[in-house]
C-alpha cells in the first residue's frame, strides 16, 4: 500500500516536470501580452512610425530607455524581401531586428554599419536561397539580414545624450523607410 | 477504485508541481548565464538568438524587448554591494565609473519597468549630461529627497530598479567577469 502511494507521488512528480517544460516552451506562442502584440495596434505592417517615449504615466513596454527616440518597422516578409534605410543622428543610432516572439536576433549601430544611412535588406531564410547567383555576388556591400519568422519588428533608436537633442533624434528617425523592394 | 485514486493523486501532484515550478521560475526571474560585476548583473545571451527559453518565456510575459547585443549591453541593479535591496525611501549613492562604452544612460525604474514621476522630471542620466569629478569619476546621489549635484530621485518607493546601458562597448559575450572592467558602486548611507 505505502510503496503503491510512492510509486504513485513519484510518477505525478515527473509528469510534474514534463508539465513545467511544456508550459515553458509554448508560454511565448500563447502570450497575448508581449512587444508584438501590444505595438501591433498602433503600428502599420511595413512602415517606420515613430513610438511615443515612455513617461511615468505611460510606457508601452517595460524596462524602455527614456534617452531614446524610438521608431518601429512591424514587418510582414509574407509578399517579399523589405528595404530599410535609416539615416544615423550626430550622436549614437542603432537598429535591432525582433522575432515575433521578441528574441534579438540582430542588432547593428551607427559606427558597425560605417556609413550616414543604415541601409539593410531583410528577408527570410528561404527567400534568400532563391536570390539570383550574381545578385549574391554583389551582396558585399550590400547588407542582407536574414529573419527566422515571417513577421517581426525592427526598432530603429536614436540617442538625445541631453534632453534638449530629442528633437534632432526625432527629425532623424522620421527619415527612416522600410518598403518591399520592388 | 484504488487505481483511479493513485491517478488522481498522480494528476493533481502533477499539476502542482508543473505549473507550480513554472510560476516561480517565471516570477522569480529565473535565467542562465547571468554575467554579474558587483551589485549589477547582465544576461548577455538574452539580447542574441541564443536567449534561453526561460527568459524567453519571461519576456513574452512581461512585454519587454531585450537590448540587442549588436546594439548595446543592459546591467540590472536590485540591491546595494551589501546585498541590501534598493529602498526608495534611503539615499544611495552610486559612484566610480563604467566599462568602456561610447555612450551609457543609468536609468530608474519601479519593479514593473515602469517610469517614476517626480516633480523635475528625471528618471535617468546620460554620460554627456552627467556632472563629472576632475578624474572623470562620477556621484549620483540616489534618493526621495532634493540632494545637491547628480540627483535621481525615488519618489519614495519602496523597491527600484537601477539599469545601466553601455552603448557601443567592446564588453561582450568573449568578456570575463573581473578585475578589468569596473562597474559602479552601489551604497547605502542612511535609511529614515
Amino acid at each position: 500500500m505505502m510503496m503503491r502511494l510512492i510509486l504513485w507521488l513519484a510518477g505525478g512528480i515527473l509528469l510534474g516536470g514534463v508539465i513545467h517544460l511544456v508550459t515553458v516552451l509554448l508560454l511565448p506562442r500563447t502570450a497575448t501580452q508581449d512587444a508584438y502584440s501590444r505595438l501591433a495596434p498602433i503600428t502599420p505592417v511595413n512602415s517606420v512610425v515613430p513610438i511615443p517615449a515612455p513617461t511615468a504615466e505611460k510606457s508601452i513596454m517595460p524596462f524602455m530607455d527614456p534617452a531614446f527616440a524610438t521608431a518601429v518597422c512591424r514587418y510582414d516578409l509574407t509578399r517579399g524581401p523589405l528595404k530599410l534605410a535609416a539615416p544615423v543622428s550626430p550622436a549614437y543610432t542603432s537598429v535591432s531586428f525582433y522575432t515575433r516572439n521578441g528574441v534579438a536576433y540582430y542588432a547593428i549601430n551607427d559606427r558597425a554599419a560605417g556609413r550616414r544611412v543604415i541601409e539593410l535588406d531583410l528577408m527570410t531564410t528561404a527567400q534568400r536561397a532563391q536570390l539570383p547567383e550574381d545578385e549574391d555576388v554583389t551582396a558585399a556591400d550590400r547588407l542582407i539580414v536574414e529573419s527566422p519568422t515571417g513577421v517581426g519588428l525592427i526598432v530603429i533608436r536614436a540617442l538625445a545624450p541631453e534632453p534638449g537633442s530629442m528633437g534632432a533624434a526625432r527629425a532623424t528617425l522620421a527619415q527612416a523607410k522600410c518598403q518591399p523592394q520592388q | 477504485m484504488r487505481f483511479l485514486l493513485g491517478l488522481l493523486l498522480c494528476l493533481v501532484v502533477a499539476a502542482f508541481v508543473g505549473l507550480g515550478t513554472t510560476l516561480v521560475a517565471l516570477t522569480s526571474g529565473v535565467a542562465f548565464g547571468a554575467f554579474t560585476i558587483g551589485s549589477w548583473t547582465a544576461w548577455l545571451k538574452n539580447g542574441t538568438a541564443d536567449i534561453d527559453p526561460y527568459a524567453r518565456a519571461m519576456i513574452a510575459r512581461n512585454g519587454e524587448l531585450p537590448t540587442g547585443l549588436g546594439d548595446g549591453i543592459a546591467f540590472f541593479a536590485r540591491s546595494d554591494d551589501n546585498g541590501k535591496p534598493l529602498d526608495g525611501r534611503c539615499d544611495v549613492v552610486v559612484s566610480g565609473s563604467t566599462p568602456q562604452a561610447r555612450f551609457w544612460t543609468i536609468t530608474l525604474y519601479d519593479s514593473q519597468g515602469q517610469l517614476i514621476g517626480n516633480p523635475i522630471n528625471r528618471q535617468n542620466f546620460t554620460s554627456q549630461e552627467i556632472i563629472r569629478k576632475l578624474n572623470g569619476d562620477f556621484e549620483i546621489q540616489v534618493a526621495p529627497r532634493a540632494r545637491a549635484g547628480n540627483w535621481l530621485p525615488t519618489g519614495g518607493v519602496a523597491r527600484y530598479v537601477l539599469l545601466l546601458r553601455l552603448y557601443d562597448t567592446p564588453i561582450g559575450v568573449t568578456t570575463r567577469a573581473g578585475r578589468e572592467v569596473s562597474m559602479p558602486a552601489i551604497t547605502t548611507s542612511s535609511c529614515p
